[in-house]
């Protein structure tokens, strides 16, 4: 692993200065690593941080991709990761012309990681330095606990995708309330809507002389108006006090929750498990916001590198090798999707549309379907929005809001499903629904989007912790159920019960059916209408053996 | 007080007594003659504090130089291959945690490049699986599998075609219906041969016309010989010479080899040599039996043929070139297929008819008059589903083949879905009675979908023993 040449980093200079001129805005500094096949295959199990901490879960990896390459070699042609100053990873034999691409592509990645409130909470620190020192803690804790610091590892991160990320992100944008506003908030909120039980007309009467008194007295205004209330109320003071102890504890996820309640790991020999879940859980929130926006991403750098390439003097020539490339990377596959190609396309959609005004009030009013389509305001406002929504969303919000049917008619999109045809014997591969609704739902289905998860307090009693799968119309992974409550169990110290839901057998075509289904030539078992019914069970797990009752 | 304190206090004394010549004040006077009095020696210095003081002199700001600091920089880790743990070493980290009490998790897994011919690639890799809680993603609600697609087309148009019988699609590998991409099978390869070597064999092995032939020979380089020969063997060549070479004691550093002070004897020198090599006929023809229709999506599939794989290697393992094997696919028809990759590629096709795959067998055992040469076995694994709900075309087929076979072997991967015990097959084979009848000869064996690896060892048990 080495750093790009002097030449190549000129280049890339140059793609920041031109890229800065188009509005993107990143960190000045940047590092650029070359990288060879094998340097690739032993970062990708670390998520191509050289500095993740030690764990044997990544050699299992690294041995398999290693084999993998072995019959399919291949390379990509470029990381990035979201650290201080950005690391990026290239191939080494790229063309110039090639590099220019890349490293918009790059650039406009380095650009989302640092402008997207979604990693708001990744903006401060260095996280290669901050891993390096967990790395070093691991090492540390092996050398005197040996193999009981991978378990624990382990164990931990077999609960990491249940961390509170956004929990975590909003106390990252969280402004404390001050005491004077806490009082404010209690006597209009709690005082008088629940203990007091005023009517509308009451409230809204001092919500009214609490504007007067500030209007009349200025400064002293709020003092003076909670004179009053004293006056009638002399039992505020002391509820108000009361209510501020009894504030709702902050909500912690599962990780937190263990390692603070946890007897076994409070003990004074297994306090240094502590550290490990701490370690496993910082990683995983750090990591969290590049999953959940995949798509904005990935659309966003291409959207730039193509957009930045065609302007650069410097590849006069190159157009053509450019769109192979570019084409490659983000086509839109007769069936499939590919987030590069549907992240580019919609960013390009809002552009156009808000650049007519399409966005506004004054458009959803519109309801003749001509009108709006010759709609055009001439705002010259589309590259401003694009680069709001780069900031504000996250890939559920961006599909949720954005993909209208417009997109989905201009683009050509479809759902497809395939289906059965028995005489041919052929997977038919049809046009399933053009509608908006469902292509943007198929596209939520895609999401990523771990189980809700909450320990419930109430029925954590006895050492045994009670754990609750908010249902969702999905089942968990059965067969993952065992090993990750057995090592909540071990951290834990203590049984520990899941609440989920399961299919409950049955409803499969009977066997009359599946007889007269033979004699004529009605579809195949894949179309036979299955019905689902659910139950919900508790997994309990105690000494290491797992049981399961119906509730 | 030892003669050297006695020694050491006289000397303070005398100098007390030269200071009080020059004159000492009452003050002073009172200091000495009370340090005199207590005076002991003190206890060796702490070697603790004796480590804080620097050892070697402070270097001065401008002693750094870049071309020495920066020459006796060390890499700040080794290559990743040097601390990279083996395989062998995972396996045995992992039986050190069935020793704590925790399952082992690492799984010996084969990817294999299929190619026509026999020109497969494998490699053996280790796998692992990270449980955690998540949403299982083979889980559909709803009929189908719908993803994106864009282009021309109006709702409801077929838009492609893709030939249900896909054996051998390139670039993927994976029983049946993979999600794409790469797959294993996942088996403890390595313990595997043994175990099921040690405890088991063919059952009902009979001689046959065919026998270990002493006529036949096939000539293979496989002989060495030192000093002459018709293939320089140059690995073994090498090895040879750092064994003299270390017995010579001519390697004094292992760390450090240079080769250009070998000495090479003739004798050194290993070649290869044509040899004959005994040739055996085959005995035995083991056919495997695979349901690959609609229903057999995922993880009953990946468990039938994981099971097959095992049995398949045992076979290659116990009884080298002395057992042959057919593949069979099936789901309404039936067909042979030339290889075992193949067999493990196909991928899912349509509905389910378990008795064409037994006539193929028949047909193939008739028409090639295998039976009178050959202990024949039959392997086959279904999800249980049938469109022939009775078995009435199934049974009469089994108990023809019953006629030849040394041993039949049925499994069944329920899914987790349905009701145990229930699904089509099981229920004609235990109704026709030739479970207990033909004991011998017919055995069943049903598991889960999810089913472990212990489990399928354990099922392989059942119909071999």
């Amino acid at each position: 692993m080495e750093l790009i040449d002097q030449h190549t980093k000129k280049i890339m200079e140059g793609c920041k200065a031109r890229a800065r001129d188009a509005g993107l805005r990143f960190q000045d500094e940047s590092l650029e690593y070359i990288v060879t096949n094998r340097d690739l295959l032993e970062l990708t199990p670390k998520v191509m941080i050289p500095t993740l901490y030690d764990y044997w879960v990544h050699d299992v990896e690294v041995l398999r991709e290693k084999g993998k390459y072995e019959l399919y070699p291949g390379n990509p042609y470029e990381t990035v990761i979201n650290t201080r100053p950005a690391i990026s990873f290239y191939n080494d034999n790229n063309p110039d012309w090639l590099n220019v691409m890349i490293f918009y592509h790059v650039l406009g990645h380095i650009d989302f990681f640092q402008n997207n409130i979604f990693f708001k909470h990744t903006w401060e620190f260095d996280f290669t330095g901050q891993a390096l020192s967990d790395k070093r803690l691991i090492a540390r804790l092996r050398a005197e606990k040996g193999r009981w610091v991978d378990y624990a590892i382990e164990f931990a991160r077999g609960i990491d995708n249940l961390v509170g990320y956004h929990r975590e992100l909003s106390r990252v944008n969280h402004r404390r309330v001050s005491r004077k506003a806490e009082r404010l908030n209690f006597y209009f909120d709690v005082f008088l809507q629940t203990i007091k039980k005023v009517n509308v007309s009451e409230y809204i009467k001092e919500v009214t002389r609490y504007n007067d008194c500030l209007k009349t007295y200025g400064e002293a205004g709020e003092e003076s108006f909670f004179g009053e209330i004293r006056k009638q109320h002399p039992e505020f003071d002391e509820l108000f006090k009361k209510s501020l102890k009894r504030q709702a504890p902050v909500p912690v996820d599962l990780l937190q929750f263990i390692g603070a309640n946890s007897e076994f790991l409070n003990k004074e020999n297994n306090r240094w498990m502590k550290q490990v879940l701490l370690v496993v859980r910082n990683t995983s929130i750090f990591f969290q916001p590049q999953i959940r926006t995949k798509i904005m991403n990935e659309g966003w750098a291409s959207y730039w590198h193509e957009k930045l390439f065609l302007q650069d003097d410097r590849i006069k020539g190159h157009e053509i090798d450019f769109a192979r490339v570019h084409a490659g990377v983000t086509s839109m596959p007769r069936v499939g999707l590919n987030p590069y190609a549907l992240g580019m396309r919609l960013f390009g959609h809002i552009e156009k549309k808000a650049d007519k005004g399409k966005y506004t009030f004054d458009f959803q009013k519109i309801l003749d379907a001509h009108a709006r389509k010759e709609y055009d305001a001439v705002t010259g406002r589309g590259q401003d929005y694009i680069f709001s929504l780069r900031e504000n969303l996250c890939d559920f919000m961006f599909i949720n809001y954005f993909v209208d049917q417009d997109f989905v008619t201009d683009y050509q999109l479809f759902v497809a499903d395939r289906r059965l045809n028995q005489q041919k014997m052929v997977w038919e591969y049809y046009v399933k629904s053009k509608k908006a609704a469902d292509y943007r739902q198929m596209l939520l289905d895609t999401l990523y989007h771990p189980p809700f998860i909450t320990v419930d307090k109430d029925k954590t009693k006895d050492n045994a912790l009670y754990l609750i799968h908010h249902f969702e119309g999905k089942p968990l992974v059965n067969e993952y159920i065992a090993n990750t409550m057995l090592g909540i169990e071990y951290l834990w110290g203590g049984p520990v019960h899941l609440e989920t839901s399961d299919v409950v057998a049955t409803l499969r075509p009977s066997a009359t059916t599946s007889a007269i289904r033979t004699a004529t030539t009605t579809p195949s078992k894949e179309s036979a209408p299955q019905e689902i019914k659910w139950q919900r069970v508790v997994y309990t797990m105690k000494d290491r053996k797992l049981s399961k009752k119906v509730i | 007080m030892t003669v050297n304190d006695n020694y050491k206090h006289a000397a303070l004394y005398e100098r007390y007594l030269r200071m009080k010549e020059k004159g000492l004040s009452a003050a002073q006077e009172k200091m000495i003659s009370e340090e005199l009095a207590a005076a002991q020696t003190h206890p060796p210095v702490d070697s603790a504090v004796d480590a804080q003081t620097p050892r070697t002199p402070i270097r001065s700001f401008y002693a750094f130089h870049d071309l020495f600091e920066i020459n006796n920089l060390r890499l700040p880790t080794v290559s990743y291959d040097v601390s990279l743990r083996s395989i062998d070493e995972l396996l045995e980290r992992d039986k050190v945690r069935e020793k704590d009490g925790f399952p082992g998790k690492i799984r010996v897994g084969r990817l294999i490049k299929p190619g026509r011919g026999g020109k497969d690639k494998v490699v053996v890799v280790p796998t692992t699986v990270e449980e955690k809680f998540i949403h299982d993603p083979n889980f559909k609600p709803t009929e189908g599998d719908p993803s994106g697609g864009s282009g021309d087309g109006e709702e409801g148009d077929v838009i492609g075609e893709q030939p249900v019988r896909q054996p051998d699609a390139s670039g993927q590998t994976g029983p049946g219906q993979g999600e794409g991409g790469q797959h294993e099978i996942e088996s403890s390869a390595y313990d595997l041969g043994k175990i099921l070597t040690e405890k088991f064999e063919l059952p009902n092995l009979k001689d046959k016309g065919k026998k270990r032939s002493l006529t036949r020979y096939t000539y293979d380089l496989t002989d060495r010989h030192p000093g002459s020969g018709q293939v320089l063997d140059k690995k073994a060549t090498l090895r040879k010479i750092v064994e003299t070479n270390i017995g010579l004691g001519n390697v004094p550093d292992v760390g450090d080899i240079d080769p250009t002070r070998f000495l090479i004897a003739p004798n050194d020198k290993i070649y290869r040599i044509l040899s004959r090599e005994k040739d055996y006929e085959s005995q035995a023809m083991v056919f495997f039996l695979r349901d690959y229709s609609g229903s057999m999506i995922g993880k009953a599939t990946e468990l039938v043929v994981t099971q097959h794989v095992l049995i398949y290697s045992w076979l290659l393992y116990q009884y080298a070139r002395q057992v042959e094997t057919r593949f069979i696919l099936h789901d309404t028809e039936a067909k042979e297929v030339e290889d075992f990759y193949t067999y493990y590629n196909s991928k899912v096709a349509g509905g389910t008819q378990v008795s064409t795959a037994f006539q193929l067998v028949n047909d193939i055992v008739e028409k090639e008059n295998l039976a009178a040469d050959y202990n024949i076995y039959v392997f086959h694994g279904t999800d249980g589903d049938d469109w022939d709900t009775d078995g009435k075309e199934a049974i009469p087929a089994i108990k023809k083949m019953l006629t030849y076979a040394n041993r039949v072997g049925v499994t069944i991967a329920e899914h987790s879905h349905g009701a145990s015990g229930n699904t089509e097959v099981e229920r004609y084979l235990k109704k026709s009675g030739l479970l207990s009848e033909r004991r011998e000869l017919l055995r069943l064996d049903v598991m889960r979908e999810d089913a472990d690896e212990p489990r399928i060892i354990e099922g392989i048990k059942n119909l071999i023993a």
